[in-house]
């Protein structure tokens, strides 16, 4: 038991910056890894879901009695079963005082609102033996007319919930006008009508679905003093709270774990009927359960993300010198206000002006309701809506004036000298290059040279074209100071917490109350701990996901790990140090004035005396001989609330080749150079880039959620719900230029969703700038190759996609499952 | 029920299982080799990815009898006696993963894919693991990791 | 994810499995590779009560040589059909499909002989069957019959094969020096083809002098663009001759309207993915 933390101070490197490999990937390479599917108790029990196939139906009878005959079922239990005991879940976030809410039973017994929405639970000794039975649940349904166009479900033409008498959850506004940040943005339309150049379009925002790779899972444990949930989530503080606060448990008695996450995306930023099913009945039978969802179900029933309609007016000088944007956003819900629910358009409200110096601008957001898939935060919430938005009408405004678009971006963005600017929307960015990171952009992609090759093209009418589309993004991340949070009406703050533990055997234990689930935490944090106590990267453990290990915490989303969670960890080591030096004094009997800290040591000015923080730990440990009225103790904690968002920015560029003649597109060429401010691991920050990227390239291409007419998800699979593979995507160049965060210690800025972001509009700016000369302005996404031929072909941007899915799988004798991806069937669940 | 008996990860194991059992959960509930998971249910997302008799298949398409006499590999035998796999070197070394979700899957369909194209170009790695998804890294990185693997030099 | 219960055997020959079908009638399901119906059976869209597994049958398995054609045996898996010599010599075309059908761990498994008893219109192997001419040679208790293709694929997810019989192999007449290839228009590399086209065409001097056209996907069964192959003989293979003849890709084709395109798309896309794929099966 000795204190070997010192490093050799001739070998000190700095552990920020570099290209560390994760501790995480031992256990993930070889297959010893905790999903919380693996984990199996004694006498645990299996549930199966019974999910309505019909949008809007009354439940007018459930018959459960052959269910409970079926072979090894415990159980089978409806909504009327569970009562109260069920809870609610809850949205967080109600938007305006009057929001209209319906109540969100996890199981209702009177009416469903939505294909996938749980009618029934069956309980069994195995998962084979719950599904068989479920089979066997008999429920008979009314079926109601269903809301499922947003726009007419804004127009109130068919109810979502017939109770509430609309469809209008709630209208939210920023006019900077009103708020006093800039002027009126009617006014500058109207001159702009005059003088100016007004550009009106309307943007689709499709439905798309997370689609984490680790399904969702879930195991209740009630046998022990405390209740213990396992589950797939990004929330573990989160859930044990909204448990606690629907479900009648005292918050002391609930433990949640979140153990090996496998993605989120926002997906997993939910407290769900599924998990709250689970937590009723393991509390009623007493016994663990357990419920895993298929792939199937969890497309269908898991939260979607994104689906708006944004209508979008922008006023110009004749030069291409902004003068106002207003934006009009329907956002469809889906039918429940989830928990953060129309907290995500919000999200965007503050990013439509972008970079830019935008003089006046209005955001407005009418929320619906609807009978489908509720919706919430998908990686970016809202901010990837803002950057399309803009960054697609940047793009039109530059063709409309003739020149090109970096050159209309530059006519209007912030200059580098301009920080800290306050933007039209009242945000204060507080550092950013916006001319460096294009000028890299432009080196990288050899951006004059493809133009040459796109005019080449185009004269000489050549069937496959070129485009090149741009987009240049920031985005708010580090959610979230609480203070703004309570202003916008959010149900809890932004903080984080961390505690920094000195063990006596020299390590330390660094426990965060954020909530890794892919993005390499343990390792990122073991760096900053390292430098920040001058200890061995390796002697670090960072401890996570589990309410009784991290008891306080806010947990992982809106990139804020590092820059909220990360500067809590900074803040708890400093304390430690604090707490270490009249110790380390006392025992080198120096005053504490003249010791200084450095390279994990603590030294007395002008002498070679010194000693490391860990014989400081050990010594702690020991108090053996301490200074009177000093604590046995080094450990500390610290809870850190920031004070504003910071702001990633980035330029990122895109070449794409259009096939004319199928509309076919081929990536050429993507390149990016972010501004993330200061990076504690390459590595790690290019995987988040990457992996970034492709969802928002997806986004642009392939993904959509498709809904038939009778309101059934028809991309119900990964047969039909497009993800793409290693074949259809390309390898990414990128860089960083660095302007480090004024308002935190090491300068970071959140880098999780920037990648997402920013590439949407680079893509289809890219598609719609190749075939521009043939009279196209816009095309829909996803720009399948069928929109873009049609668009091609003089039919427009493309309308909705047809609601029908490939049959592929025989369905010779269907046995009425609930699972089923992409069938309408109009028979009753389990018939 | 009917009597299987095969090889796990050079473990001979011997079960009773039900015809409908499939080869993906035999292995996760049975032998608790739960380094093997279950990603989807249309076989897209070759997360169960495992080696029958020396080549990959995706464990959730074979029934647990099917393989009965066979010899199965899994991540978790990848690896001999405590030296990691090549690949699973590779996967680390190139940042190849971030949740780890499809990394046992992935990784098993790159040990097949250099079996039998030792020096593969990046087209043929991206085609080579077109049957396996991954929502993290956006793959540049896994395909940075089989062309590290491979001994080849990695691009950028 | 979990099938319905079953019964499951794997006779170890075809007369045994031909007697446990006739024993268990509807309620048997053949399963030869498995990777289409694996999935059904765990979506329960389908719930047989009896699996007969011809998994266990050698004698269904290999590429062998049988004078003017070569026979591929029902139970092959596509990546040794992939990568027979036998097949590449005489039926490239067979290579070119296989290539790049499904995905590696899926050709590792599926068999040549399930995927086209499958007979999803959207399958990569019933295209290449039909325009070489393929035989299937069908086994039921009264002995062995063969059906030309042309008479092989019925409708969607149908047949010739009767429920009391079983594909044991499949006859495809040589087309040695012959050129091939399989274009296949897709969103995502993992998915079924939108349209695909299978041509396989004998150049002479400079000029097409046979040409065998067929598309995936553009009707409830694999079809032959006959109209297209008359047009292609007797002329050279240059874009604007081939393109000529590939707008008749679309006489008597009834494609799908779903996600990835409405019927009038695909019939626009049959005819620039004809165009391709006679081009480079032409080696142009």
């Amino acid at each position: 038991m000795t204190a070997t933390q010192e490093r050799p101070a001739d070998a000190v490197e700095k552990e920020i910056g570099r290209d560390r490999r994760r501790k995480e990937d031992q256990r993930l390479i070889t297959g010893r890894t905790r999903w919380t599917d693996n984990i199996t108790l004694p006498g645990m029990l299996h549930l199966a879901m019974v999910r309505s196939p019909f949008a809007h139906a009354k439940i007018v009878s459930i018959d459960t009695s052959a269910a409970k005959q079926s072979t090894n079922v415990v159980d089978v239990l409806t909504g009327a079963d569970l009562g109260e005991s069920l809870g609610v879940n809850i949205n967080a976030w109600p938007i305006t005082p009057d929001q209209v809410t319906p109540n969100h039973s996890p199981m209702p017994s009177d009416r469903v609102a939505f294909a996938g929405e749980i009618v029934a639970v069956v309980v069994a000794r195995t998962a084979a033996e719950a599904r068989d039975a479920a089979e066997l649940v008999d429920v008979e349904y009314d079926e109601l007319p269903a809301a499922l166009d947003l726009k007419r479900s804004a127009a109130d033409e068919v109810l979502a919930h017939p109770d509430l008498g609309t469809n209008k959850s709630a209208y939210w506004v920023f006019d900077s006008g009103e708020a006093g940040t800039g002027g009126s943005v009617e006014d500058a339309i109207a001159k702009a009508r005059t003088d100016g150049i007004v550009l009106e379009r309307e943007y689709r925002q499709q439905r798309l679905i997370p689609a984490f790779m680790e399904p969702r899972s879930t195991v209740v444990d009630p046998t022990g003093e405390q209740i213990t949930m396992w589950s797939a989530t990004q929330i573990p503080h989160i859930l044990r709270f909204a448990l606690a606060a629907t479900t009648g448990v005292p918050e002391s008695k609930i433990r949640v774990i979140a153990p090996d996450v496998g993605g989120g995306f926002g997906g997993k930023l939910q407290t769900t009927p599924e998990e709250w099913i689970t937590w009723a009945v393991a509390r009623r039978l007493g016994k663990p359960a357990k419920y895993t969802e298929t792939r199937s179900e969890s497309l269908m029933a898991g939260h979607h993300g994104r689906d708006q309609w944004q209508r979008l007016t922008l006023a110009a000088e004749k030069d291409g010198t902004v003068t106002g944007f207003k934006v009009d956003l329907l956002a469809d819900l889906g039918a429940y206000v989830s928990l953060v629910g129309g907290g995500v358009p919000v999200l965007g409200a503050f990013m439509f002006n972008s970079i830019y110096k935008f003089p006046a601008y209005r955001f407005a957001v009418q929320t619906v309701l609807t009978n489908k898939t509720w919706t919430d935060a998908y990686r970016g919430a809202g901010r990837p809506e803002a950057t399309y938005a803009i960054e697609r009408m940047m793009d039109e405004l530059a063709a409309e004036v003739g020149v090109d678009p970096l050159e209309i971006r530059e006519k209007n963005w912030i200059k580098h000298e301009e920080f800290p600017f306050t933007t039209v929307a009242g945000l204060e960015y507080d550092s950013g290059n916006y001319e460096a990171a294009t000028a890299r952009a432009k080196e990288m992609l050899g951006y004059d040279e493809l133009r040459a090759e796109q005019r080449r093209r185009r004269e000489s009418g050549d069937p496959v074209q070129l485009g090149i589309g741009v987009s240049t993004f920031t985005e708010m991340c580090g959610l979230a100071p609480s203070r703004v949070l309570g202003q916008l009406d959010y149900g809890a703050g932004g903080w984080e917490h961390a505690s920094v533990r000195m063990l006596a055997t020299g390590k330390v234990e660094v426990v965060t109350g954020t909530s890794a689930h892919g993005q390499g935490h343990e390792t990122a944090f073991s760096q900053i701990v390292a430098d920040r106590l001058g200890v061995a990267f390796e002697d670090v453990e960072v401890l996570h996901g589990d309410t009784q290990v991290a008891p306080k915490g806010m947990d992982t989303y809106g990139s804020r790990s590092l820059v909220v969670g990360g500067e809590a960890m900074v803040r708890a080591a400093d304390k430690v140090i604090e707490k270490a030096k009249p110790i380390a004094a006392h025992l080198l009997e120096a005053s504490v004035d003249d010791l200084e800290f450095s390279g994990g040591r603590f030294s007395v000015r002008g002498t070679d005396q010194g000693m490391a923080i860990g014989e400081v730990a050990l010594a702690t440990f020991a108090a053996h001989n301490l200074p009177d009225g000093v604590e046995a103790s080094l450990d500390s904690d610290a809870t850190f609330d920031p004070v504003a968002f910071n702001f990633p920015h980035g330029t990122h560029l895109c070449a794409m080749e259009v096939d004319t003649e199928t509309g076919a597109l081929k990536m050429r060429k993507y390149v990016c150079c972010d501004d993330i401010g200061n990076i504690i691991n390459p590595l790690i920050v290019s995987g988040q880039v990457h992996g970034g990227l492709v969802q928002g390239i997806a986004q642009a291409l392939w993904e959509e959620a498709v809904y038939d007419d009778s309101g059934t998800l028809v991309s119900g699979s990964f047969v039909d719900y497009l993800l793409p593979t290693a074949a259809d995507t390309i390898s990414f160049e990128i860089d960083h230029t660095t302007s480090p965060c004024t308002t935190n210690t090491l300068g970071t800025k959140g880098v999780g969703e920037a990648g997402t972001i920013a590439s949407t509009p680079a893509v289809v700016n890219a598609v719609v700038d190749a075939v521009r000369h043939l009279g196209i302005n816009d095309i829909q996404m996803p720009c399948t190759p069928e929109r873009v031929w049609r668009a091609i072909n003089g039919a427009g941007a493309g309308g909705s996609t047809e609601g029908a899915a490939m049959p592929h799988f025989e369905s010779g004798g269907a046995t009425g499952n609930q699972e089923q991806p992409g069938t309408s069937s109009t028979e009753g669940a389990g018939s | 029920m009917t009597r299987i008996s095969l090889t796990v990860d050079g473990a001979r194991v011997s079960d009773d299982v039900e015809p409908r059992m499939l080869l993906v959960q035999y292995l996760r509930e049975r032998l608790g080799k739960t380094g093997t998971v279950i990603g989807c249910d249309t076989s897209n997302c070759g997360a169960c990815t495992v080696h029958l008799n020396g080549t990959s298949v995706k464990s959730c398409n074979v029934l647990a009898v099917q393989a009965d006499g066979a010899e199965v590999t899994t991540i978790e035998g990848l690896a001999t006696d405590g030296q990691l796999h090549p690949v699973q070197e590779a996967f680390r070394e190139c940042h190849g993963l971030q949740c780890g979700f499809c990394t046992p899957g992935m990784i098993m369909q790159s040990v097949d894919l250099l079996n039998d194209n030792p020096k593969p170009t990046e087209e043929e790695i991206r085609l080579g693991l077109e049957g396996n998804l991954c929502r993290c890294t956006g793959y540049h990185n896994i395909v940075r990791a089989v062309q590290h693997a491979s001994g080849q030099g990695v691009t950028s | 994810m979990i099938p319905a219960a079953f019964d499951y055997v794997a006779p170890a020959s075809v007369e045994d499995a031909l007697a446990a079908l006739a024993e268990h009638g509807d309620d048997a399901k053949i399963i030869a590779g498995g990777q289409s119906l694996l999935p059904v059976l765990r979506m329960r869209l389908n719930a047989p009560e009896m699996i007969i597994d011809l998994g266990r049958i050698e004698s269904l398995r290999g590429v062998r040589d049988d004078g003017d054609a070569i026979v591929i045996g029902a139970m092959t898996p596509h990546a040794v059909v992939g990568s027979d010599p036998l097949v590449a010599e005489h039926a490239s075309l067979i290579t070119k499909a296989v290539e790049h059908l499904a995905d590696a761990q899926i050709r590792h498994r599926g068999t040549f002989g399930g995927a086209l008893a499958h007979a999803d219109p959207a399958g990569d192997l019933g295209a290449p069957a039909l325009v070489l001419g393929a035989e299937f040679v069908i086994q039921g208790a009264g002995g062995t019959r063969r059906v030309a293709a042309d008479d092989f694929f019925v409708d969607l997810f149908e047949t010739a094969i009767g429920e009391d019989e079983i594909l044991t192999e499949v006859r495809i007449p040589k087309h040695t020096g012959w050129g091939a290839h399989y274009e296949k228009f897709v969103r995502v590399a993992h998915q079924w083809p939108i349209v695909a086209v299978a041509a396989t065409v004998r150049v002479d001097g400079g000029a097409i002098a046979e040409a065998r056209v067929g598309l995936t996907n553009m009707g409830s069964t694999p079809l032959r663009a006959r109209g297209v192959e008359e047009a292609l003989v007797g002329q050279p293979a240059t874009e604007d001759a081939v393109r000529a003849a590939a707008a008749r890709s679309t006489e008597g084709t009834n494609p799908p309207s779903d996600l990835n395109g409405d019927a009038d798309y695909r019939r626009h896309l049959a005819t620039v993915v004809t165009r391709r794929a006679v081009l480079a099966a032409a080696g142009g």
